[in-house]
């Protein structure tokens, strides 16, 4: 159970920071410094242990009152014709409210990483899909195919935890388990089995995803092809490929959205998707999206919930439109459509807001330095260290509840978002 | 504040009432005796109207992850039926499945006051009530879905007596705040996972050995035990398959006595004869029913249209997925706990064997005598969407309605039916059975459901109509905990209702070597697993309501 062991220090933490969310973390608590003092990782221990700085409102960079900061973000909310609610990294409750506001004043709500997630919600809009989360790979995972995605370095214990994990539901030897890598080589040694062996890597270029993909796909569902090879792997690696997935009593394949960069990836998950099906006409075989930072998936899940769409929605009609090249937050600031930006980051100081010259808002992490001062900065805590919450798994299954660990006073976002829809003009 | 309503014919079958012309008074929230001399601040003269507690929904997706895979799914329902904000009411959208708002908004427009989600899968029963926590105005409640569990399934393998499995089962209603238990495909979602598409009643299934009928027993036998008020919420074996009335019919028999609700019957009434081997079991499970006291059924009445099934049952939902119209599907097995299955669904009347199942789904209603132990529901979204249940209504109500749209559907359908030769009509005094009082009854919700003094003051009232459809589409007054929400069928006022559960006594030294399973196994600590309260309410829009479990031998 989450709890105090001795003065101090947290026991069983949960963690909003990474897509894994694991909530094994201990975190010691000096006045108002964290230290992760297990179970830590290169993107949970800095997002942890950033220093609170300066917790004052501001107009301009002036210090101010909260009272007064609110009063100025809604005022220029009220004069906006199209606002923009972005950034959204945030808990459940942050989501809530900044849809509330949304709501009220017709805007845009986005996602900082709306880009990545969208890849994914395309890709199950257009032919749905099968999945699987993190406790099921755990226990029953044979064959892991990590397609174009370097694990390690967005999840940087999911090995550790869910691949070469001691024991499984049905006694399976773990580090008899296979992983292959097709296109990106890992990085580091995460996914080296225990004894050291490498995974076995088909490598290619990340923009030749699709067409090895295609070619997959194709003998996944029994479409002869005449060609030799490609992107430089052989037809005879692929098709031993697909002979392994179907041999697999419960292949998992999986990618990391965010890492690809090459246009319409969404078609390329479409096709797993597709081969995935194909092999679950003899075995059993689940697709794993993993990301999920910066609470995407909790701001996807809220949204959807709410309004019937994942992100980005509109509420410029009165009612939730859901277009995701038009409301896309870069496109809707180069366009000079959005005439006001709220950009909430309560997660990570450094997620700071574009570059714009539209008036902003910034519900941001306490401490946070900006390069263009904001209209307004009303610096916030962080759930899961200043406040309670619940924050989402990168599977879009599991929530976990978020614990406050230190006493900063600071305001949550939903607190912040409330208070403005409370005192609006 | 004290509020009369006068004039009124009310309808009230928890205390015999069928119809007769009453007075009510509420206080506080509540129903209350005639006041001596206070001073009545507001009076409703209800003459001619009809007078009923708030409709109580026993068996209705309406939150947890499933339905958000189902909503994602279908940005095509959200995007041709947007739903605008109001001065008063949130933006949403959708009609198949709608957005929280929505279902709050649409369920309490038609006069119903309380709905439960029947497939709160306990590992993500957090996302259930995070849903839920957002639907307004009315109450609402989970059943934790068990049956499917590693370590129930584990439990059951290694033969661990009963006592330790009440503990378990009572452990998993606290931990993730809910009112009743739920079985779907008793072990077949865990089969599934080891790529076996069939389980039945008496097969073992695979790595545990354990059948379908033991796991019902045992659930069963625990709720029993543990006097849980609502019993066994069972999702069968063989889902839509023809010719599992054997297996439903099996499943009656072999329960031993032990009450046992039976979902959306209707998906398991079907007979395997004729030309194309589909036919229906309506009258041999009704019979059943009818000779089984112990025994209630929901029937998931299928109406035609586009919808969408969402079910956890992944193993039936994935052998129907060929079926699924826009050609497109969702499936996830999830956490060692259970799974899911999302298929769109469109329901053609000139289609034999939808046609066929519209027509089982009615005889059931009018073939099992007693409308304390039948309920009205579609399975919202599986049957069809929840805001037809007027029309549902009028055709138990209206014979010569019914009969009107029989002559619409499929002749052969049509003629292999004995729907046209069904005299029965429901009058309102049953429609208020087994919309309210025996809803509440079969829930344990001994303050909802019917108007006695201390009664919640939930009410509905309509206007005297020949059309039933249009008088249970419109009412003219909801109270909602006694605060008017709904005039004219037009929301007024929002509030946001309370949370049913049950939290039944246990030895909670179990919980040790449960920790010990989540440490060993699953990627969360037990401790985090656990819903706390205070997460139940958040910035005021929530409340809990404990409901005691019965006392023994007093029914
Ligand atoms: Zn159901």
């Amino acid at each position: 159970m989450f709890y105090h062991t001795q003065t101090g220090i947290w026991e069983e933490v949960p963690n909003p920071f990474c897509g894994i969310a694991a909530d094994d973390l201990k975190v010691k608590v000096e006045d108002n410094r964290l230290t992760i003092i297990e179970n830590g990782c290169p993107v949970t221990q800095p997002a942890f242990e950033q220093a609170i700085g300066d917790s004052t409102p501001q107009i301009q960079g002036k210090a101010t009152r909260l009272e007064t900061a609110i009063a100025r973000a809604n005022k220029l909310l009220s004069h906006s014709r199209l606002p923009l609610i972005s950034g959204l990294a945030t808990d459940v409750e942050g989501v809530r409210a900044a849809l509330a506001l949304a709501d009220y004043y017709g805007a845009v709500i986005d996602h900082m990483d709306s880009k990545a997630t969208l890849r994914n919600m395309l890709a199950l809009q257009t032919g749905g899909w099968i999945t699987t989360t993190l406790g099921e790979v755990r226990n029953r995972v044979d064959l892991l195919l990590v397609v174009g995605s370097d694990i390690e370095s967005c999840l940087p214990r999911f090995f550790e935890r869910y691949i070469w994990n001691s024991e499984t539901l049905f006694g399976q030897d773990t580090a008899q388990r296979k992983i292959i890598y097709l296109g990106q080589s890992p990085s580091g040694q995460a996914a080296c089995r225990p004894d050291g062996r490498a995974p076995l890597i088909l490598s290619c270029k990340q923009e030749e995803l699709p067409e090895v993909v295609a070619v997959l796909r194709a003998q996944a569902v029994g479409h002869p092809l005449q060609a030799e090879s490609v992107a430089g792997i052989t037809m005879e690696k692929l098709a031993t490929l697909v002979n392994r997935l179907k041999q697999a009593q419960y292949g998992v394949i999986t990618w990391a959205a965010e890492q690809w960069n090459f246009p319409h990836a969404e078609l390329t998950i479409q096709m797993l998707g597709e081969i995935i099906m194909a092999l679950n006409k003899t075995t059993r075989c689940s697709g794993l999206p993993l990301g999920g930072r910066n609470g995407q998936v909790t701001a996807n899940q809220v949204c959807t919930w709410q309004t019937g769409y994942p992100i980005p929605i509109s509420f410029a009609r009165g009612y939730p439109d859901y277009d995701p090249y038009h409301y896309n937050t870069k496109r809707l600031l180069e366009s000079g459509e959005a005439d006001a930006l709220i950009w909430i980051s309560a997660l990570d100081q450094n997620d700071r807001p574009p570059i714009t010259s539209i008036p902003t808002v910034v519900l941001g992490r306490a401490g946070m330095n900006f390069t263009q001062v904001p209209e307004v900065f009303i610096p916030i805590g962080t759930p899961g260290i200043d406040h309670g919450g619940h924050a989402y798994r990168t599977d879009n299954v599991i929530a976990v509840p978020l614990h406050k660990l230190r006493e900063s006073r600071l305001p949550s976002a939903a607190e912040i978002l409330y208070a403005m829809l409370e005192y609006r003009c | 504040m004290l509020i009369k309503l006068t004039g009124g014919t009310v309808y009230d079958p928890m205390h015999g009432i069928n119809g007769e012309v009453r007075d009510i008074y509420i206080q506080d929230g509540r129903i209350t005796d005639p006041p001596n001399d206070m001073p009545i601040h507001q009076v409703y003269s209800l003459n001619n109207k009809i007078v009923m507690a708030g409709a109580i929904d026993i068996h209705s997706h309406i939150g947890g992850g499933n339905v958000n895979i189902a909503r994602t799914l279908l940005p095509e329902d959200h995007w041709a039926n947007p739903l605008p904000h109001t001065e008063l009411l949130r933006a949403g959208s959708g009609h198949i499945i709608p957005s929280t708002f929505a279902t709050g908004y649409r369920y309490a427009e038609m006069g119903y006051t309380a709905v439960f989600e029947p497939a709160v899968l306990p590992m993500n029963a957090r996302q259930a009530h995070m849903e839920m926590g957002d639907i307004p105005l009315i109450d609402k409640g989970g059943y934790a879905l068990l049956g499917n569990d590693d370590y129930g399934l584990r439990m059951l393998a290694a033969n661990k007596d009963q006592k330790a499995f009440n503990d378990y089962v009572a452990w998993i209603l606290r931990a993730s705040q809910c009112l009743g238990i739920k079985v779907v495909n008793p072990g077949g979602i865990n089969a599934f996972k080891f790529n076996q598409r069939r389980l039945h009643l008496d097969e073992p299934g695979p790595y545990y050995g354990v059948t379908p009928r033991q796991i019902l027993l045992r659930l069963a036998r625990a709720l029993h035990e543990l006097d849980v008020p609502h019993p066994l919420h069972v999702h069968g074996c063989n889902l839509g398959v023809p010719g599992n009335l054997e297996t439903t019919l099996s499943t009656i028999e072999g329960i031993a006595g032990l009450p046992m609700h039976l979902a959306h019957i209707q998906f398991h009434s079907y007979g395997a004869e004729g030309d194309r081997k589909f036919s229906s079991g309506a009258a041999q499970i009704a019979e059943a029913v009818n000779r089984n006291p112990n025994i209630t059924v929901d029937v998931g009445q299928i109406l035609f249209g586009q919808t969408v099934t969402v079910s956890s049952d992944s193993m039936q939902q994935y052998a129907n997925h060929l079926h699924a119209y826009p050609k497109k599907w969702a499936f996830v097995d999830i956490e060692c706990d259970a799974g899911c299955g999302i298929v769109p669904f469109k329901y053609l009347d000139k289609n034999f064997v939808n046609a066929l199942q519209w027509t089982i789904g009615l005889e059931i209603f009018l073939l099992v005598d007693d409308p304390w132990r039948v309920f009205l529901t579609t399975d919202h979204p599986n049957g069809a969407p929840f805001v037809s249940y007027p029309h549902l209504i009028r055709l138990l109500m209206d014979r010569s309605f019914r009969n009107d749209m029989l002559a619409t559907i499929h002749p052969d359908a049509a003629r292999a039916s004995t729907l046209g030769a069904i005299t029965r009509e429901y009058s309102l005094y049953e429609i208020a059975v087994m919309t309210r009082a025996g809803a509440a009854k079969l829930l344990g919700l001994s303050d909802r459901g019917h108007l006695g003094i201390g009664a919640a003051a939930d009410i509905t009232v309509y206007t005297k109509q020949e059309d039933k459809e249009k008088m249970f589409s419109k009412p003219d007054y909801v109270f909602k905990d006694g605060e008017l929400i709904v005039r004219n069928g037009e929301i007024i006022k929002v509030t946001w209702g309370t949370t049913h559960v049950v939290r039944p006594e246990f030895d909670n030294s179990i919980e040790k070597e449960l920790s010990n399973y989540f440490d060993r196994y699953l990627p969360m600590k037990l401790g985090n697993f656990k819903i706390h309260d205070e997460e139940m309410i958040y910035f005021g829009q929530g409340h809990i309501q404990v409901h005691p479990c019965r006392e023994r031998n007093s029914s």
